[in-house]
C-alpha cells in the first residue's frame, strides 16, 4: 500500500480536472474556427466533444469537492480551492454554451468581421490557456501563479478592445442593414468574449487564493 | 492508606489540572486547524505524557526538590492543591496558565510558612528559564519557520501532499510534545511527593521494574491523561486560533519548537552529551509549555509581520503569568495555616 494513496489519486483527479479545462478550451476555439471556415459539420462534432467534457469536468468537480469535505482535507484553503474549481468550471460552461448557440443560430458572419472575430477567439483561448496554467500553479508553485494571471488579464483586455471594434463595426457597415443581424454580431462577440472575462474571474480568485497559501 | 491516598489527591488533582491545560499547548493548534481529531490527539498525548513522565522525569523533579524540600505528606498536599487551585481557575477564565509557576510559587509559599530557607540561586535559576523559554521557542520556531518556507518553494510540494505530511507531522511532533511535556512537567504534579512517596519499588522476579519515584510519576502521568480527557477540548480552541491565526504547517512547527525545548530542559541524556562535550547545558527545570507555545507563535507572528498578533490576548496571558504564582503561594500560606492549626496536621518538619 503506497504512503498517503488516497491524497495521489485526489491530486490526479485535479489534474484531470485542468486537463478537461484546457482541452474544452481548445475544443471551443478550433470549433469556432471551424464555423468562421464555413464548416459546420466539424463544427457540431466539436459540439459534441463539448458536451462529454461538460459532463466529464462537472463529474469530477463534484467528486472532488465531496472528497474535501467527506476528509476534511486542507480545512484553512478549502473554501478558496472550491471556489476556483467551481469558477473554472464556468469557464467550460459558458464555452458549451456559446458553442451550442453557434450550432443552432448558424450567425452569417460577413467578411468584413472574420478577421475580428478570428482574434477575438484567439485572444480568449489565450485567456483559458493562461488560466488553466495559473489554477495548475496554485497547487504546486504559488510564485509562478501571478505570471499566468497577468497573461490572463492581457488577453482579457485585448479581447474587450476587439469586441468593442466588432460591435462598432457591426451597427456602422454597409453591408448589411438588418438590425437582427447586427444585434446577432453583437451578441456572439459578447459571449466570445465572455470567455476571457470567466477566466479573468477564475485568475481574479487565484491571486487572492495564492496569498492566503504561503504558511 | 487512605489517608496517602486522600495527600495524593491534590497532585492527582493537579495532574488533571495541568492536562485539562496544557495539552492544549500540544496539540491545541492540530485541532482547532481541524487537521487533528480530539480523540486521536487525546489519545496519543495520554500515552505519550505518561511514558515521558516515567522514563524521563527525574531530571527536574531533582532540581525542583532542590527548591524546597517538602517534608510532610500534608505539606505536600496542600502545596499542589494551592497550585490545582490556582490552574483551575485560571483555566475557567480560558487563559493559558503554567502550572510550573504556581508550583514553584507554593513550593515558596510552603518555604516561608515552614521558616525554611528558599534557594535563591536555585530560584533565580528557574525563573531565568521562564524567560529564557519562550525566547528559545521563539528562536527555534523562527528556524524552523524560515527551512520549511524554503523547503516547500524548492521542492514544489503539491497542496493536497503538504496537507497529508502535515497531519502526519502533527501526529508525530504531538506525541513528541506529550512525551516532552510528561517529562518536563511531572515535577511539577508529583515533585512535591517525592520525598515523602507512599510507594515502595515494584518489583518482579527480583528486579526492580519501577522504582517508588516511577511509580509516583506514573500515578501523576495517568492524572494528567485524564485531564487530557476529560476538559482539554475547551482550551484547545484558544491557543492558537485566539492569539495568533495559525496555517496548519505553522501548527505543526509551533508545537516542534515548544517540544523541544520541554526536551531540552528536562533531558538528563542531553545534559550528559554536551557536558561530556564541553559545552554548557542548559539547567533540568520545569518550564511552562505554555510560555514555549506563546514564544514560538510570536517568533513565527514576527517572521510574517507582528501587526497579525492580537496584542490583548497576549497581555492577559502575561498577566496570569505574573498573577499565578503569586496567587499559589499566597494560598499555600493561608491553607497550611488552615491544615497545621484546624486540621491539626503536621505540615512542616
Amino acid at each position: 500500500m503506497k504512503l498517503f494513496g488516497k491524497t495521489r489519486e485526489l491530486i490526479q483527479e485535479i489534474e484531470v480536472f485542468y486537463d478537461t479545462i484546457a482541452q474544452a478550451a481548445l475544443v471551443c476555439k478550433t470549433g469556432i474556427d471551424f464555423f468562421l471556415d464555413r464548416d459546420t459539420e466539424r463544427l457540431t462534432e466539436r459540439v459534441h466533444e463539448m458536451n462529454d467534457l461538460e459532463n466529464q469536468a462537472d463529474t469530477l468537480r463534484r467528486s472532488i469537492e465531496r472528497k474535501l469535505y467527506s476528509r476534511m482535507l486542507i480545512p484553512d484553503v478549502r473554501g478558496d480551492v472550491l471556489g476556483l474549481l467551481e469558477a473554472s468550471d464556468n469557464v467550460i460552461d459558458w464555452a458549451k454554451k456559446l458553442l451550442t448557440a453557434m450550432d443552432i443560430e448558424r450567425p452569417q458572419i460577413p467578411d468584413s468581421l472574420l478577421k475580428e472575430f478570428r482574434e477575438l477567439n484567439e485572444a480568449s483561448y489565450k485567456a483559458m490557456d493562461e488560466m488553466v496554467k495559473a489554477a495548475r500553479c496554485y497547487f504546486y508553485e504559488t510564485e509562478m501563479v501571478n505570471d499566468h494571471i497577468n497573461k490572463v488579464y492581457f488577453f482579457e483586455h485585448e479581447a474587450d478592445k476587439i469586441e468593442d471594434q466588432i460591435k462598432r463595426k457591426a451597427f456602422r457597415s454597409d453591408e448589411f442593414t438588418e438590425l437582427s443581424r447586427r444585434v446577432q454580431m453583437r451578441y456572439f462577440a459578447e459571449r466570445v468574449a465572455n470567455l476571457s472575462d470567466q477566466a479573468e474571474n477564475v485568475g481574479n480568485r487565484l491571486a487572492i487564493a495564492a496569498i492566503k497559501r504561503s504558511i | 492508606m487512605f489517608a496517602t491516598l486522600f495527600f495524593l489527591s491534590s497532585g492527582l488533582f493537579l495532574g488533571w489540572s495541568l492536562g485539562a491545560n496544557d495539552a492544549a499547548n500540544v496539540f491545541g493548534t492540530a485541532v482547532g486547524t481541524k487537521m487533528v481529531r480530539f480523540r486521536t490527539a487525546a489519545l496519543i498525548s495520554s500515552l505519550f505524557v505518561i511514558l515521558g513522565a516515567v522514563i524521563a522525569g527525574h531530571g527536574t523533579t531533582e532540581t525542583l526538590g532542590q527548591l524546597g524540600s517538602i517534608n510532610a505528606l500534608a505539606g505536600a498536599f496542600t502545596a499542589a492543591f494551592s497550585a490545582a487551585i490556582s490552574v483551575l481557575t485560571m483555566t475557567r477564565l480560558r487563559l493559558p496558565v503554567s502550572t510550573s509557576q504556581a508550583i514553584i510559587g507554593a513550593i515558596v509559599g510552603w518555604n516561608i510558612f515552614a521558616g525554611k530557607p528558599t534557594d535563591l540561586s536555585v530560584l533565580s535559576k528557574i525563573v531565568g528559564t521562564w524567560v529564557l523559554c519562550p525566547i528559545l521557542a521563539g528562536l527555534i520556531a523562527m528556524g524552523v519557520y524560515f527551512v520549511t518556507q524554503r523547503l516547500i518553494v524548492k521542492w514544489r510540494v503539491h497542496l493536497f501532499m503538504m496537507d497529508a505530511w502535515t497531519r502526519l507531522g502533527l501526529v508525530v511532533v504531538g506525541a513528541f510534545g506529550a512525551y516532552s511535556l510528561g517529562a518536563n512537567n511531572i515535577a511539577n504534579v508529583m515533585g512535591v511527593f517525592v520525598p515523602v512517596t507512599p510507594f515502595p519499588d515494584l518489583r518482579v522476579d527480583g528486579h526492580i521494574w519501577l522504582t517508588g519515584t516511577e511509580l509516583l510519576f506514573l500515578v501523576g502521568g495517568i492524572a494528567i491523561a485524564a485531564g487530557v480527557c476529560t476538559y482539554s477540548h475547551r482550551v484547545m480552541q484558544t491557543v492558537g486560533a485566539e492569539l495568533f491565526r495559525l496555517s496548519p504547517v505553522t501548527a505543526l512547527i509551533v508545537v516542534l519548537a515548544s517540544g523541544l525545548v520541554l526536551f531540552i530542559f528536562a533531558s538528563q541524556n542531553l545534559e550528559q552529551a554536551l557536558h561530556s562535550l564541553g559545552l554548557p547545558a542548559l539547567p533540568l527545570v520545569p518550564v511552562s509549555s505554555s510560555q514555549a507555545v506563546v514564544g514560538a507563535v510570536l517568533g513565527i507572528g514576527i517572521m510574517k509581520g507582528v501587526h497579525n498578533i492580537r496584542y490583548i490576548v497576549l497581555g492577559k496571558i502575561c498577566l496570569g503569568w505574573v498573577v499565578t504564582p503569586l496567587a499559589a503561594g499566597l494560598v499555600c500560606w493561608v491553607l497550611l495555616f488552615f491544615m497545621q492549626n484546624v486540621f491539626m496536621q503536621i505540615v512542616a518538619r
